[in-house]
């Protein structure tokens, strides 16, 4: 059997490139990252690996700014993810400088994409092994957007997604619970779709909620244990109510 | 005739930059604004040759904050300073080098301490309790001699601006058309009104 994988700029004969459905597979394999789109506010939420005892937990980060409207998640390679970042916050900047104008969420968007897309078709190089979540409003309108992109290069917009591992069953979750919901509703709805797939809770989680005007803010670790104590109080109370016996009237 | 003056009180830096733009000897605004925030605790004021300037300093701008983006942490004044007289050099010895004379003021923000840079177009970088480019020079440097301490207070440092604005309106040919002034103070950056309708009588 020829080896369609070698080089990722060669199709197999039934229409795959190898390569980048590997790349693919690396996104399924990374941690979970969760986006949700509110009227006022858009959270980002990921999974973290429980951090070493004598690591400094600040410098592992997940969720980073790449303007101060622009804040990006992703799952995948974190290696890869600082070059794409790199460029991406470049081309922030460079835009800027030459427009005058910060970007726009759809604008950066396309370029990260673009550039994932660069390294499907170029020789010597691998594909970026990453998916990115990508939330911010824009500069003009104001409106609140959230995009995703993946390691073939191709974007889309939602109101509430995720990505990486057990994605499915988050966008299941967020399939039956999604509400237009603003502020603090929001943060909860997130960290809701997280805790489908985290077992721990708090302590594996880190949060950021961008709100218009105000930029980003990562929650402290006790603020989000303080909203998954929350949403478990809620939760027992729902199955109390559940497995009580109907009132008699 | 552009005027740039900086002086550093105890507390913060007044950075200060006139008004008007001029080509030759025509006035073709009376509300420019020679100065462009870097971060929170860094201002830089400019003069020099019309494109050039502003060309210059939006590169600065954004460089400085493509660092605050990388690295989660502003720039320190004095390492803005370096920053810039390493960019200046650089295009000195370029075909076309920016012809940019700068001012940058600032605040530090963990010593706390107020900083003020002189740089001019031939990459010179100099630590300065006060400064002047242009014409002001002439003028202002001996005011400043006499009067200036490290130690002043922020209300001093503005009265001594007073008599370097004075003196300017007295002996400069051309009408600068008033000054922008900008403090670089511990809670950040913040801009205040500078009268200066009040007749000055040449001596």
């Amino acid at each position: 059997m020829a080896r369609y994988d070698r080089a990722i700029t060669v199709f197999s004969p039934d229409g795959h490139l190898f390569q980048v459905e590997y790349a693919l597979e690396a996104v399924r394999k990374g941690n979970a990252a969760v986006g949700v789109r509110g009227t006022d506010t858009i959270v980002l939420g990921v999974e973290k690996k429980s951090t070493a005892k004598l690591q400094d937990s600040r410098s592992v980060r997940k969720i980073v700014n790449l303007d101060q409207h622009i804040a990006l998640a992703c799952a995948g390679l974190k290696a890869d993810a600082r070059v794409l970042i790199n460029r991406a916050r470049i081309e922030c900047q460079s835009h800027r400088l030459t427009v005058e104008d910060p970007v726009t969420v759809e604008y950066i968007t396309r370029y990260i994409a673009g550039l994932q897309q660069k390294y499907t078709q170029s020789g010597g190089v691998r594909p970026f092994g990453l998916s990115t979540l990508i939330i911010g409003f824009d500069p003009y309108t104001g409106a609140p957007s959230l995009y995703q992109t993946d390691p073939s290069g191709t974007f889309s917009a939602w109101k509430a997604n995720a990505t990486g591992r057990n994605s499915n069953s988050i966008r299941e979750f967020l399939e039956k619970n999604y509400k237009e919901t603003s502020g603090q509703e929001t943060v909860k709805l997130a960290i809701r779709a997280l805790l489908e797939v985290v077992e721990s809770g708090g302590k594996n989680i880190e949060i950021a909620v961008m709100t218009r005007g105000d930029g980003l803010r990562q929650l402290e670790e006790a603020e989000i244990d303080a909203i998954v104590a929350e949403i478990e109080a809620e939760k027992a109370a729902a199955e109390a109510a559940k497995k009580a016996p109907p009132k008699e009237t | 005739m552009e005027v740039l003056l900086g002086i550093t009180t105890s507390t913060s830096t007044i950075v200060v930059a006139s008004k008007a733009a001029m080509r030759g000897a025509t006035i073709l605004k009376t509300s420019d604004d020679k100065t462009i925030i870097l971060n929170p605790h860094t201002l830089m004021a400019f003069s020099g040759e019309a494109g050039d300037t502003l060309n210059f300093s939006e590169y600065i701008a954004a460089n400085t904050a493509l660092y605050s983006m990388r690295n989660d942490a502003h720039l320190s004044p004095s390492a803005t300073a370096s920053f810039i007289r390493e960019e200046l050099a650089r295009s000195l010895r370029s075909r076309k080098p920016y012809n940019v004379n700068l001012l940058l003021g600032g605040v530090d923000p963990i010593s706390k301490e107020p900083g003020l840079w002189w740089l001019d177009y031939l990459a010179s970088s100099a630590r300065v309790p006060y400064a002047a480019h242009g014409y002001a020079q002439y003028y202002c440097l001996s005011i400043l001699d006499k009067h200036h301490h490290p130690s002043i207070s922020e209300d001093r440092g503005l009265e001594i601006l007073r008599m370097c604005t004075d003196e300017l309106q007295r002996r400069l040919p051309i009408d600068f058309k008033g000054m922008t002034v900008k403090i670089v103070g511990q809670e950040g950056i913040r801009e205040i009104p500078w009268d200066m309708s009040r007749p000055i009588m040449a001596a």
